[in-house]
């Protein structure tokens, strides 16, 4: 399990390979946190890799966008297999997550 | 972490029944989903069932059960005692907290709670598992899935 992070077109990009679970949940909010000390604004949470994710790993995305969004920036999601479609759609935060197909049409959106 | 052997573990027609004991600490889910889910598998339990309502309800409750049962003591164990056949599963949750009334957990999915960052575990739990039970003092919970999901009943 790793978070991988890097730079597209003004964008911190972090890949989620593995899981995002209780265990590792302060990892990735650590992560983006430190990027957005440092000025980064806009953030894509890639799942092209994520097998799953638990309501730890939820709460945390939750918070994240809120810090973000608390200091002007934005935070998008993408790549979202059906499972974990499923699970944003049951715990409705499909309607607070601006939520992109692709990592392309999601960097394109911002 | 003690797992049982798995190298007789061929699926019999009967089932099978196990028990896992686990010390609290977070960083034993992620394996011991990943064990139980290949037990499950040799008893053909595929696709979401599996990777969604299983793995994710199971986590959810030995979550809840390190977290907030055993205050993530590693000294309190969580007791996972399983029955698995080949229509369903039954898992079986035991902490050594004091418990909890599952009744008082606010709907996250309510708009007032959407941004909470917690109170998501019990929900899923519920949502995602076909038979969910809480025993004692609520500091067990019995979790069952279908390897099919149930057709709903006829009204």
């Amino acid at each position: 399990m790793s978070f991988r992070t890097s730079k597209q077109n003004g964008v911190v990009v972090v890949d989620v390979d593995g899981q995002l679970i209780v265990g590792n949940r302060q990892e990735l909010k650590q992560k983006v946190l430190d990027e957005l000390e440092g000025g980064e604004r806009k953030f894509l949470i890639d799942f092209t890799n994520t097998g799953y994710i638990d309501s730890s790993g939820l709460g945390v995305l939750v918070s994240l966008s809120k810090k973000i969004r608390e200091q002007g920036g934005e935070l998008r999601l993408a790549n979202l297999n059906e499972d974990l479609r499923t699970l944003f759609e049951l715990t409705k935060l499909d309607t607070l997550f601006n939520i992109a197909d692709s990592r392309d049409a999601a960097l394109s959106a911002f | 972490m003690d797992l049982p052997d798995r190298s007789n573990g061929r699926p019999s027609r009967e089932g099978t029944h196990f028990a896992l004991e686990l010390p609290s600490d977070l960083r034993l889910i992620d394996p011991a989903i990943g064990y139980l889910a290949g037990r499950l598998r040799d008893y053909g339990y595929e696709g979401s069932r599996l990777t969604l309502n299983f793995r994710v309800g199971v986590s959810e409750a030995l979550a809840n059960a390190m977290i907030y049962g055993n205050g993530r003591d590693p000294g309190k164990r969580v007791r996972v005692e399983v029955e698995l056949g080949w229509e369903r599963v039954s898992v079986v949750v035991r902490d050594e907290g004091d418990g909890f009334d599952p009744g008082e957990v606010p709907d996250p999915t309510l708009p007032e709670n959407l941004e909470q960052p917690g109170g998501r575990g019990i929900f899923l739990i519920r949502e995602l598992m076909d038979e969910v039970d809480f025993h004692g003092c609520g500091n067990c919970v019995r979790l069952v899935l279908y390897r099919q999901e149930p057709l709903p009943r006829a009204s």
